[in-house]
């Protein structure tokens, strides 16, 4: 064919109308494919809240329970414990807790709605390794002035009896407490806020 | 039709001829093979490519394989990795090339990679055959990532918490990012489902055709050499260089005397030490994924601790992360970073031979220490090391200034 009487314009026009459609179109082709990837329906309904009876756990105890698939500390804290936090401020990276990492009524002193309770999910901030619980004050390995609190295997990132970051360590935020309410004296439910909260 | 006989048509007579006609295979043949003229003086730091080749083929029939009775499935991954070890007939060995090829696969490539830091291989033109060398480097980790998660136990499932926790530390889409690639609020059993099809599927297909590339930009450019002299320059009449000698047969017969030597050494890790020594497949490998608790001492293979090592140099959780992101950036810049005008540590001063020299003890040094359990004398190590790894690239645009370079000579050279 002769390319006599060709309009390059008009050819040009059509190929890039063509190529910006098909751009389109395959933005909206990738869509399905990348939302593939996003949680099912089926793994947001594992995500109910869980009922533990705490009635038994005794000052200084910790317990183990699964929450979505990840580890929920519960630690019955000592008076001692509890005295031993404010004087730690100034070790650590957020003594207020003033980071996101709890629900508004856990933003106090001990990061608990009671004192002694303390509710929190088991995983490092850092990069999400369970921590060790080491309640006893003294002198440890990675620190010699250990006022009692958990320490990540991992990265030896060190938290305190309230969940709250050391300041020089890899961990960036306080350990998450998550949100839950008191049933009664005995029981707590893990997953939604006390009845009021909104 | 007077063609001329080729080694196919001859090895198969009036039918090879016949395919040949309409397949063309000795055309290809010849452009890769008794056609591409390579450099005569290959050392012994050029058996790795083939070697890595050889590693590939192996996982690749390996993988299919253990994928006949592996079950992707979080409650069912470890018991069928114990079965193909204790009931599948020939299971164990098949399963051990697999785990050894992982490992021997990173030995090859490293090698490979310090001969071209070596020789200067990764100097123009071959900025693009390095840059795509590396793109093979890192699709290569993540297929090895991917794949140790797959038995499920205890390292597979803390060593892939850790690397999905690491894209939480990009600013603002991290934590998003980390869930869109679980699939879950934790690592769990939708994960270990989208890592097998990424695992089997798409991160080999990617390997492959990066592979396809990388091998297209070498027959482009051609091979460098221990002298780091090009040897197209000077060529006889027909256009074939002086120095340069047919892959067929010469370098197929010396990379099937380096495969010989590879095999025995890889047959000898299958059948005595397959886990040599937790190296190669981790003690806490052996116990099957516990959500609930963190093994006391979690560390990658071995091909990652130096990376690793980095990482955890920083008490920081966002600059550790871009730290270690950056270390391999360095490499891909390596050609751009290197000002040198000689090419070959041959014939470079004594100032870049040190440093190199530097250079392969952080990494090694790193890779020890990303290997050990954590304490505070091993982290002051790590900064220094971390310190010489960066020094070395940072250096690279000023070795030569500050050295005396020894005479290239024209023709490749004879050693020994």
């Amino acid at each position: 064919m002769a390319s006599d009487g060709v309009n390059k314009g008009r050819r040009r026009f059509l190929t890039a109308a063509t190529s910006v459609m098909a751009g389109i179109g395959a933005i909206f082709w990738l869509i399905p494919f990348i939302k593939a990837w996003n949680p099912s329906a089926r793994t947001k309904a594992a995500g109910a809240p869980v009922e533990v009876d705490v009635g038994d756990l005794r000052p200084g105890e910790m317990m183990t329970v699964e929450w979505r698939g990840r580890p929920i500390w519960i630690v019955r804290r000592t008076p001692e414990m509890l005295e031993a936090l404010p004087g730690l401020d100034s070790r650590l990276r957020d003594p207020d807790s003033e980071a996101e990492q709890q629900p508004g009524y856990a933003q106090n002193e001990w990061r608990s709605i009671e004192p002694d309770l303390f509710v929190t999910i088991g995983l490092c901030t850092h990069l999400g390794c369970v921590p060790t619980f080491v309640p006893n004050a003294g002198p440890t390995a990675f620190d010699p002035d250990w006022h009692g609190g958990f320490m990540c295997p991992c990265h030896l990132s060190k938290f305190d009896m309230a969940g709250r970051v050391y300041d020089g360590v890899p961990a960036p935020a306080n350990l998450v407490v998550p949100s839950y309410r008191f049933l009664d004296e005995r029981r707590i439910l893990i997953g939604v806020d006390p009845e009021g909260v909104v | 039709m007077g063609r001329p006989a080729n080694a196919f048509s001859r090895s198969m007579g009036n039918l090879g001829q016949w395919i040949d006609d309409r397949l063309g295979v000795s055309a290809i043949w010849a452009y890769v093979m008794t056609g591409y003229y390579a450099p005569k003086n290959f050392d012994f730091w050029y058996f790795f490519g083939s070697l890595a080749l050889l590693v590939l083929v192996s996982q690749l029939i390996t993988g299919i394989w253990l994928a006949m009775y592996f079950k992707p499935d979080a409650d069912l991954a470890f018991a069928s990795v114990e079965f193909i070890m204790r009931d599948v007939e020939w299971g164990w060995l098949i399963r051990y090339m697999h785990s050894t090829g992982a490992s021997a696969f990173f030995v090859v490539v490293y090698l490979h990679m310090f001969r071209g830091l070596l020789y200067g291989s990764y100097q123009k033109p071959r900025e693009l055959l390095w840059v795509i060398g590396m793109l093979v480097f890192v699709a290569l980790m993540a297929e090895a990532f991917l794949g140790y998660v797959l038995p499920w136990g205890q390292m597979s499932y803390w060593g892939a918490q850790v690397i999905i926790s690491l894209f939480g530390a990009i600013p603002w889409v991290g934590d998003d990012l980390a869930l869109w690639i679980r699939g879950d609020y934790v690592l769990s059993d939708v994960t270990l489902n989208r890592f097998f099809a990424l695992h089997v599927a798409a991160m080999p297909l990617a390997l492959i055709g990066l592979i396809f590339l990388h091998l297209m930009a070498l027959r482009k450019v051609g091979s460098n050499n221990p002298d780091g002299i090009e040897i197209k320059e000077l060529t006889d009449a027909e256009g074939i260089p002086l120095d340069g000698i047919p892959f067929h047969p010469y370098y197929t017969v010396k990379d099937v005397f380096g495969v010989g030597v590879f095999l025995l050494v890889a047959a000898f890790i299958v059948f005595f030490a397959p886990d040599l020594g937790g190296q190669f497949l981790e003690d806490a490998n052996f116990e099957p994924a516990d959500p609930l608790n963190t093994p006391d001492h979690i560390k990658p293979v071995w091909y990652f601790t130096p990376f690793y090592a980095i990482l955890r140099a920083i008490p920081l959780k966002a600059p550790g992360v871009m730290l270690m992101g950056l270390s391999l950036v360095m490499l891909f810049l390596v050609p751009w970073l290197d000002r040198h005008p000689v090419r070959s540590m041959r014939y470079r001063g004594w100032v870049s031979k040190l440093a190199l020299a530097a250079f392969v003890v952080s990494f090694i040094g790193l890779g020890y220490v990303g290997g050990a359990a954590g304490s505070s004398t091993l982290t002051t190590v790590a900064r220094v090391l971390t310190v010489v790894y960066f020094g070395y690239f940072l250096g690279l645009p000023f070795y030569y200034k500050c050295e005396k370079s020894h005479p290239v000579p024209e023709r490749v050279t004879k050693h020994g």
